[in-house]
This record gives C-alpha cells, structure tokens and sequence, in this order.
C-alpha cells in the first residue's frame, strides 16, 4: 500500500518523500532563464561535467600516441576499433567512415551520461530545485538525441543518392508508402523513449529500493542497471547507424 | 490531473519540452565535431597506420620467406650434384686404380713368364749342348775304344 502511494507521488512529481536515505523528485527541474528561453539547468550540469570527463580522458589518452600502445590509448583504440566495427557493419563499407564520428560521438555520449548517472553519488549535492542525475534520463535530451539521427539519416540519403533516396519509400512496392512515412515519425519516438524510460525507469528502481530497503538490495539492481546502461548505449548508437545504413543502401 | 502534470502543462513535469532541446542538440553536434578533432581523427590515423605497418611488414616477410626457401632449395640441389659429382670422381678413382693394379699384375705377370721361359730356354738349350758333348765325347771315347781294341789286336 505504502508502495503503491509512493509511486503516485513519483508520477505527479508533487510532493516527494523526504527521508534522510532518499529523496525523489521527478518531473522537477532546476530552471535557468535565457532571455525568454528557459532550460533545465541540472541536465546541463551533469552533462557538462560528464562531456569534461570524457573529453580528459581523450586529451590524455592521445596526448603522446605511439605504435605500441601504452596505457589509456589502449583503451582508446579499443573504443575506437569497437566503434568502427559498430559503423562499418551497419553503413556499409561504402560511406560508414563519414558516419563514423557521429555514431560514436552519440555512443559515447550516452554510455559516459548513463553510466555516469548511475556511478556518480549525484544526489550528495544539494538543488534548490530537482536533483542532478544522468542527462539521458531527461526527455528533452533523448528527444535531441533522436531528432539528431532523423536528421541524419535524411540527410546521409539526400547527399549519397539524391532525390532516388525517395525510392526507399516505394521499394519493394509502393504500398509502402505510408508504411515507411509512419517509419519516419516511430523511429525518432521509439529512439527517444526507450533511451528515456530505460534510463528513468532505472534510476526510479534504484531510488525506490533504497528508500524501501537502504542495505544489500538494491546493489543487484544497481549492476543490472549499470547492465541496461551500456546495452542502451549500444542499442541506441546501433539503431542510428542502422538507420543511416538502410537510407544510403542502394536496391537493386 | 496526472496526465496534465506529465505534460507539463504548467510548471515541471516529466515530458517538460522546452529550450534544452535544441540546446542539448547543438551541444551534441558540437562534440561531435570536438571529438572527431581529438578523437576519431588521431586515433584512426595511428591504428589504420599500424594496420598499414602490420600489413606491408606481413607480406614482406612472407617474400623474404619465399626468397629464403628457394635459396635453400637451390642450396640442397647444389649439395646434391656436389654430392653426386664427388661419388662419380670417387668411383672413377676407384677404377683407375683398378686398372693400375690389374695393368700392373698384368705386365708382371707376363715379365715373370718370359723370363722363366727364357731361363727354362736356356736350361734347355745348354742341356742340349751338354749332351750334344757328351754324345760327341761318348762317340769319341767309343772310337778311341774300338781304336785301341783294333790296334790292340
């Protein structure tokens, strides 16, 4: 009963539950105002200081590059040998080496802001206003994420084949058509949520076993979630060099 | 009531759409651009270079291994007929002295035959002329015999 309440509250994003263990506030945001534009100020946070780490962590590892690798450019180039297989066998040897940047920039991104939500003890500092967590698990940036890859994926079509990219809708038949029109709108909507959801989803979980159970529990849920994390990271850059790869295919 | 705070309809919400969006975007295209400078770039360069280094090295050394193993193969057919070339001078020796000795034994052997039948020619020649004496002396006692006994008489 106490449970079921307690997900009520989450989903209103109204008054949360004030423990000393855990505190959860979904759905409030810490506003900063732009002009006339407001953003949310803790995704910007996290995802700043997320993109700093990952941005170190390639400064040092390329800093003094050698042929026999040392240290963090193991790493590196394993990320990056990893990246290219992801982009090669989903583009096509054709083109994936254009593509290559933009699928690992989003696989990087959102592996180093999921995992980073679920590593970094966000909630010891303390907002006037929500709680900084991973930047994934805010719709407005899964949704950049995946207007990014519509984008993409039409331009990476436009640019390769011209104005025949549009036979994709009528291939093999034209009743297709609405079909592969209805494709263009579920692909941007279904990349979004499911990185969304999982990510929320995951982090609710994990608040929620602690709040209820502070010890031992909720440490399996934790590495499932951190599970879940890299697969999103990996479904999610998959899906958008797919995508890519299915627009610049040519049907013969 | 929920749905209108899920949408955000006022103040927060989970599905709060608002200037983050494009924002998040740019920033998102923004590091792609920062990390094919720092990242992509560099790293791709030093692992296709390698790849390059592993490649061209492999087929080298694949040619040298080809060179090597027809050098040795020339070596042992060289071997060989040097081989065969010593066992040929070595049984031609092997005649030659053969004929030697039996030339040799040969020339030997026939020195040795004619000087016995010289000698045995010899014996036989002064035999000859020994008894031819000793005829001659026989006849000349017997005459002197018969002339003694005849003037005896």
């Amino acid at each position: 009963m106490s449970l079921l309440r307690l997900f009520i509250s989450l989903k209103m994003g109204t008054s949360p539950f004030v423990l000393p263990f855990a505190a959860l506030e979904v759905g409030q945001h810490l506003y900063w105002q732009l002009g006339n534009l407001r953003i949310h100020g803790q995704v910007f946070m996290t995802s700043w200081i997320l993109i700093g780490a990952l941005l170190t962590l390639v400064v040092v590892g390329t800093k003094k590059m050698e042929r026999d690798p040392k240290g963090v450019q193991n790493l590196l180039e394993f990320l990056w040998d990893y990246i290219r297989d992801l982009a090669r066998t989903q583009i096509g040897e054709k083109v994936y080496r254009d593509w290559m940047p933009f699928i690992g920039t989003l696989f990087l991104f959102i592996f180093v802001s999921n995992w980073g939500g679920a590593l970094i003890p966000w909630k010891l500092i303390e907002l006037p206003s929500g709680e900084l967590g991973a930047p994934t698990a805010d719709i407005n940036t899964t949704v950049a994420l995946a207007l990014l890859v519509s984008l993409s994926y039409f331009y990476a079509g436009l640019s390769n084949k011209g104005l025949r990219y549009f036979e994709y809708y009528v291939h093999p038949t034209p009743i297709m058509l609405p079909f592969k029109i209805v494709e263009d709108f579920t692909k941007p909507l279904s990349l979004s949520f499911r990185l969304f959801g999982n990510i929320l989803a995951d982090e609710l979980v994990v608040a929620v076993l602690v709040f209820l159970v502070p010890l031992v529990l909720p440490v399996p849920v934790m590495f499932l979630g951190l599970f879940t994390s890299a697969i999103q990271a990996l479904i999610f850059a998959t899906l958008a060099a797919y995508y890519i790869g299915e627009a610049v295919e040519e049907h013969h | 009531m929920t749905s209108l705070l899920l949408f955000g309809a006022s103040e927060g919400g989970l599905f709060d759409f608002d200037a983050t969006l494009p924002l998040m975007a740019v920033q998102i295209v923004l590091l792609t651009y920062i990390l094919n400078a720092l990242f992509f770039k560099p790293v791709g360069k030093v692992v296709e270079e390698r790849e390059d280094y592993v490649l061209t090295s492999r087929t080298e050394a694949k040619k040298k291994l080809a060179e090597v193993e027809k050098l040795e193969n020339d070596l042992k057919n060289q071997l060989k007929g040097a081989r065969q070339a010593a066992q040929k001078v070595i049984s031609e020796a092997e005649d030659d002295s053969e004929k030697l000795y039996k030339e040799a034994l040969a020339l030997a052997n026939s020195e040795a035959n004619a000087s016995r039948e010289k000698v045995r020619r010899e014996i036989d020649s002064q035999r000859e002329s020994a008894l031819n004496q000793l005829k001659s002396d026989a006849e000349k006692l017997g005459d002197l015999i018969v002339q003694k006994l005849l003037a005896a008489k």
